[in-house]
């Protein structure tokens, strides 16, 4: 109950824009610690803006977003949370880093301002390497990587730092079906095991909706909150009406 | 060769010297190159030129300040101009590059206008344009050193830092690193080698020591780490070598080294093909 009283996010009535129309339009929603939430909606719903939020990269404008208790403008724990980002697959790939680097860069602000990497961080890496399953490819250069292999390289990154929070923003694109179904029984792991608080941005609608607890519908207002259950015994009528009509949606509940 | 080092104050400059910017240039240029943005060396170096023949005019023009090193103002120059660089990014956020063309034309332009007042400078200007060997005087070296061991501590200091905002940049400001700070102080460096460059690679040849030695290690480095050493590496063959050519050949240093870079670029490139047959 605890959960309930204190959720680790909890957002109060957020409105966006960019230029002149709102993109996101009074969304409120809270975020229980341990849940496994997936945010789901059509292109242009505004899912990515709201992460930004999340994380701090946009100023609010209108709302109040706290985070671990706290409200965001003097949040200053961001090692806690953890961010794969929807573009991280489409960075530059001749970049000349390995993959055990590109890991390490994740502890950049946990280890603080003019210090260096000790034993302990490379240990670090190697153990959040091996939760991945990524741990021989660590002197490899992360271009040479596949595109789901590097999707792994980067939770890893977000991984080490031990956060609580993970937000993840659509990673399984270039990610083969097969793998994408491996990559969400990773996450469920996370989840489980180590107890990450999982907030994921996707359009695998039905691969997720058996692995997560949470969904949450985005359509520059928030359709629909609750739990994965609830969600799949929503009826076409209801999914339709989230998603604009003449959208065919691939939802295997069985 | 060696008895010239040991019996010429100049050459010990120049050599010293050289030694400093052929690790220095590579140095920052390998995160000025991942960053892509080597353009910003050729539009900052041009504002040095203007930093240098504006003070070469002062020279002329006061008998006072005859004494005054170019060296200063060139470096007061392109550190301003890297602060303007970073101010029109700002005004053009999507069209960041824009910044590049405006401020290498500003620096042209008032270099252009400085000399022509002045009447032409001759040979003083001639040794800023394309380096010199017989040119750094003991004060350059000092200041130079000066600058390399500022610009080598920031960068050991602040790597993991840089070294992610090259990587990622959003993940840089999501994971709440001062990236701004950090991305500021990165740009005064790279203005400050620049500056520091010239006396012996010459102005218009200063960019390609920044990114030669990292284009070419690019082609095998593994690694970020290797990829430095590679680029160090490089930039001290062509810079010990270019000098070395330079003092024999009597050629323009900022010739010979620039050509030594290109060569090892050419083989690195051969290298590499040959390994992956
Ligand atoms: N930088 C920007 N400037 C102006 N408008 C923007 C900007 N970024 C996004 N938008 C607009 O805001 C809306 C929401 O965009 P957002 O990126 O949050 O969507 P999304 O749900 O993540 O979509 P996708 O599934 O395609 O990733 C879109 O209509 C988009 O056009
Ligand atoms: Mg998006």
């Amino acid at each position: 109950m605890d959960n309930v009283v204190n959720p680790i996010v909890k957002l109060e009535d957020i409105s966006y824009k960019y230029t002149k129309d709102l993109v996101l339009e009074h969304v409120s929603l809270e975020i229980p610690k341990g849940a496994f939430l997936a945010i789901v909606g059509p292109n242009g719903s505004g899912k990515s803006t709201l992460l930004k939020l999340l994380l701090g990269l946009f100023k609010l404008q209108k709302g109040k977003i706290e985070i671990f208790g706290e409200d965001i403008r003097r949040f200053k724990d961001w090692q806690k949370v953890g961010f794969v980002s929807q573009k991280a697959n489409s960075f530059n790939s001749g970049f000349p880093a390995t993959v055990f680097e590109v890991v390490q860069s994740g502890l950049t602000k946990k280890i603080g301002l003019f210090k260096f990497a000790s034993k302990e961080d490379k240990q670090k890496v190697k153990k959040a390497l091996e939760s991945v399953d990524m741990l021989d490819y660590q002197s490899r250069n992360i271009g040479e990587l596949s595109g789901g292999q590097q999707q792994r390289v980067f939770i890893a990154r977000s991984l080490v730092s031990e956060p609580e929070l993970m937000i993840l923003d659509e990673p399984t694109v270039g990610v083969d079906s097969k793998n994408v179904h491996q990559f969400y029984e990773m996450l469920e792991m996370l989840n489980e095991k180590l107890g990450i608080t999982l907030i994921l941005v996707t359009h695998d609608v039905g691969t997720v909706t058996d692995k997560v607890t949470h969904v949450a519908c985005l359509n520059k207002k928030l359709h629909f909150h609750g739990d994965a259950c609830e969600y799949n015994d929503l009826d076409e009528g209801e999914l339709s009406s989230i998603y604009g009509h003449g959208v065919q949606l691939l939802n295997h509940n069985h | 060769m060696i008895s010239g080092i040991l019996q010429f104050e100049f050459l010990q400059n120049a050599f010293l010297t050289g030694i400093i910017i052929g690790a220095l240039a590579p140095l920052v240029g390998v995160f000025v190159v991942v960053r892509r943005m080597s353009m910003i060396s050729d539009a900052l170096s041009h504002v040095a030129l203007a930093g240098i023949a504006f003070s070469l005019l002062l020279q002329k023009s006061f008998l006072s300040l005859a004494g005054l090193n170019p060296l200063y103002i060139g470096m007061a120059f392109s550190v301003g101009g890297s602060l303007f660089i970073e101010k029109l990014r700002g005004v053009y956020k999507h069209y960041q590059e824009l910044a590049i063309p405006i401020i290498m034309s500003g620096g042209m332009g008032l270099s252009v206008i400085f000399i022509s007042i002045a009447d032409g400078f001759n040979t003083d200007l001639y040794g800023y344009l394309f380096g010199s060997v017989s040119a750094v005087s003991r004060s350059d070296l000092y200041v130079i050193l000066a600058v390399g061991i500022v610009v080598s501590l920031m960068l050991t200091l602040l790597y993991k830092e840089l070294f992610l905002l090259s990587f990622d940049e959003e993940h840089a400001k999501a994971s709440g690193i001062p990236y701004k700070a950090i991305h500021f102080i990165f740009i005064v460096m790279v203005a400050l080698v620049i500056a520091a460059s010239m006396k012996i690679i010459g102005i218009l040849l200063v960019s390609s020591l920044m990114t030669l030695p990292v284009a070419a290690s690019l082609r095998f480095a593994k690694g970020f780490k290797q990829m430095i050493v590679y680029s160090v590496l490089f930039g001290e063959i062509s810079v010990v070598g270019g000098l070395f050519l330079s003092y024999n050949l009597n050629l323009a240093p900022g010739g010979t080294i620039v050509i030594i870079a290109v060569l090892i670029l050419i083989l690195s490139i051969l290298f590499d093909k040959w390994k992956n047959r």
